[in-house]
């Protein structure tokens, strides 16, 4: 019965795919591949719809006030008017922006969210592509959502939006870094870049690479983030993620309060709605891939709760991530862009490389409490080195006071 | 009907021939390193293509196709990184990246 | 492997090339090139190297036309465009005459031969078992890159 549950869309697929025995065999690949993609757009366009709703009522609650909560109960249908809203509003483009480049800069920016929603694991054998490279896939495509945002600052012809999308290029690309290198120990310890096997290996205890308590504290899921490098991969790769999706506090290139609205500002109505559900879909691709590499994708928190289906753990999981987003949003300030980039040189990158020789020494120490005890002393020790030995506070010059006459 | 070896190599000379163009015919630096950087995507083309398609040996696979293009792609993004960097010092002497504007040695 | 695809992909990568050499401004041009490398990353998809394709996507699309819209964005080349270089395009053709002559001349396999996918974990083990001085040697020149990338832009402390 849990088992039905569980392979419940895959059930549905094969039925789906039966009613088409007469077409040639690249007519049913096609057709396979159309319903795993719009199976994956369906659902996370609800999810975006739902979380924009979300995110604006549990902002409102930080900050002591209702959000949105006339249009329908508890401003349920709140993202039905916002749609409405962004498909009527006219479509302005600047005289002397560069046309093309302008409209092409959304289409751009929204293609490599949804291709690298593609790759996650959200069930068992539940992937949209499961190729073999998918990490690296997901990196790939990750790394050409920096092109649309120079396209949107560029096609604007506009000093904020040029500004914007400067600061934002240089952000992304910064922090692309750590966010990759956060993955490396991750494969590492899996031996193969396939997030299906990543998931896998997390599992309890019937793969072959895993021991019944392998390196684990105690009766703890066999989940990655319960290792020391696990720990300081998924702290790395959850702030690395913050930048790239341009979210609070690291939201300079839209700062709302000094570029209006930094690489987006010419954008109205639907091509401003389409940059809106790029961002988000950037957000669930990467806390898929959060879940997937560190917290243990779909499977369940003990070996007793696997009669839940296991797509509802995966969606749990996303949802306590993006949570988690919408509140370090509501209540940390925005960090300065000198300050983004000391960040990341000085302090990401380097324990990055920590987590990397954790996890060699780690594994090749026999995985066991004695392992767990080395890995976590090499990254303490490398934390406690950055953050004390490379502190840039800028020292400022004792103050003057001057009064007027 | 299946893409045998000829197809994929008269690809990769039109694409050599089509970047020895775009480094011909542009006046800015930046555009002749582009150009460069499409010759190697054509020739690291040709070793894909040479790979596949060539006899199986019966001693084990030889993936030194694929080793040779990974390799090939590695330089050319340091040598196109280091090009870019010489024409960003270039531009802020000279106030140009015209290349037929710096043909002084002298500074 | 089907021809259908392989022109389409041809297509979009001699379509890229043609543009990224005759489009008057440079931002479009740039554009077209990059359309030309994801053509190009296409094309290993199409030939059976998986890896290699995802690369060549990574370092080309996600760093070197970075590397490039930068630099046009630093040094704001002006836009005039010249008259089409005559010389060049008889250049180019004579060598792409010269080549398909080549290529046209010599006895080729006919036949694709079957092979099964190449993992990432061969080309792994192929890296660090056969070509483990040449991984050493590439790692030495990326680091002299960025170290003489960085020297040549840093401003010199007066």
């Amino acid at each position: 019965m849990a088992e039905t549950v569980d392979q419940l869309f895959i059930n549905l697929k094969q039925w789906l795919l039966g009613w088409l025995e007469w077409a040639p065999e690249w007519g049913v690949q096609l057709a396979s591949i159309f319903i795993n993609i719009s199976g994956v757009l369906g659902v996370f366009l609800t999810l975006f719809a739902l979380i924009s709703l979300v995110e604006r009522k549990v902002l409102a609650r930080i900050q002591n006030r209702y959000g949105p909560n006339r249009v329908g109960p508890f401003g349920l249908f709140q993202p039905v008017a916002d749609g409405i809203k962004m498909l009527i509003k006219e479509d302005i483009v600047p005289h002397r922006a560069d046309k093309v480049v302008h409209f092409l800069a959304p289409i751009v920016m929204v293609a490599p969210a949804i291709l690298a929603l593609g790759v996650i694991p959200y069930g068992r054998d539940m992937t949209a592509f499961a190729i073999d490279g998918g990490i690296l896939f997901f990196f790939a495509v990750g790394s050409a959502a920096e092109l649309a945002v120079f396209m949107a600052g560029w096609g604007s012809n506009n000093k904020y939006s040029m500004l914007g999308a400067m600061r934002a290029i240089a952000q992304m690309v910064s922090y692309e870094l750590p966010l990759i290198l956060a993955a490396v120990p991750v494969v590492m310890a899996v031996g193969s870049l396939s997030p299906t096997l990543i998931v896998e290996a997390q599992g309890f205890g019937d793969s072959s690479t895993w021991g019944a308590d392998a390196g684990f504290l105690g009766g703890l899921p066999h989940w990655f983030v319960f290792t020391p490098w696990g720990a300081a991969g998924f702290a790395l790769f959850f702030i690395a993620a913050l930048v790239e999706s341009n979210r609070t506090p690291f939201d300079l290139p839209e700062g709302e309060s000094e570029l209006v609205a930094g690489f987006m500002t010419e954008y109205s109505g639907f091509k401003y709605a389409i940059f809106f559900m790029a961002e988000y879909f950037g957000m669930f691709a990467v806390s898929g891939m959060a879940v997937t590499l560190v917290l243990g994708g779909w499977q369940a928190p003990a070996a007793i709760l696997q009669w839940v289906p296991s797509y509802f753990w995966f969606f749990l999981k996303l949802g306590a991530m993006g949570l988690t987003f919408i509140w370090i949003r509501g209540t940390l300030p925005r960090i300065r862009v000198d300050q983004v980039m000391n960040f990341t040189w000085k302090f990401m990158l380097p324990m990055s490389f920590a987590c990397i020789l954790a996890v060699a020494i780690w594994h090749y120490s026999g995985r066991g409490l004695v392992a767990w005890g080395i890995s976590a002393a090499i990254i303490a020790i490398a934390y406690f080195l950055m953050s004390r030995v490379f502190q840039t506070k800028t020292r400022f010059a004792p103050r003057t006071y001057r009064y007027a006459e | 009907m299946n893409a045998t070896l000829p197809h994929f190599l008269i690809i990769s000379a039109a694409l050599f021939s089509l970047g020895l163009l775009a480094a011909l015919s542009r006046r800015t630096a930046i555009f002749i390193l582009i150009g460069i950087e499409m010759m190697l995507a054509a020739a690291n083309i040709n070793f894909i293509a040479f790979w596949r398609m060539a006899p199986r040996m019966p001693e084990g696979a030889d993936h030194s196709g694929v080793m040779f293009v990974i390799f090939a792609i590695a330089a050319a993004a340091a040598e196109a990184a280091v090009g870019l960097a010489l024409v960003i010092a270039i531009f802020r002497h000279h106030r140009t990246t015209k290349v037929n504007e710096i043909n002084q040695l002298k500074g | 492997m089907n021809i259908f695809a392989l022109i389409i992909i041809s297509v979009v990568v001699l379509a890229g090339a043609l543009s990224a050499a005759f489009l008057p401004r440079l931002v479009h041009a740039t554009l077209a090139v990059i359309l030309t490398f994801v053509g190009v990353a296409c094309m290993y998809f199409l030939l059976g190297a998986e890896f290699v394709g995802l690369v060549q996507i990574f370092v080309y699309v996600g760093a070197v036309a970075i590397l490039i819209v930068f630099t046009i964005l630093l040094t704001n080349p002006e836009e005039k465009s010249e008259g089409v270089n005559w010389l060049g395009i008889l250049a180019a053709a004579a060598v792409f005459v010269g080549l398909a002559w080549a290529i046209t001349n010599t006895a080729l396999p006919g036949q694709v031969p079957e092979v099964e996918p190449l993992t990432v974990k061969q080309i792994g083990d192929t890296l660090m078992t056969d070509y483990v001085w040449p991984l050493m040697g590439i790692g030495l020149l990326l680091t002299a890159a960025l170290i003489g990338a960085l020297i040549l832009v840093m401003e010199e402390k007066e």
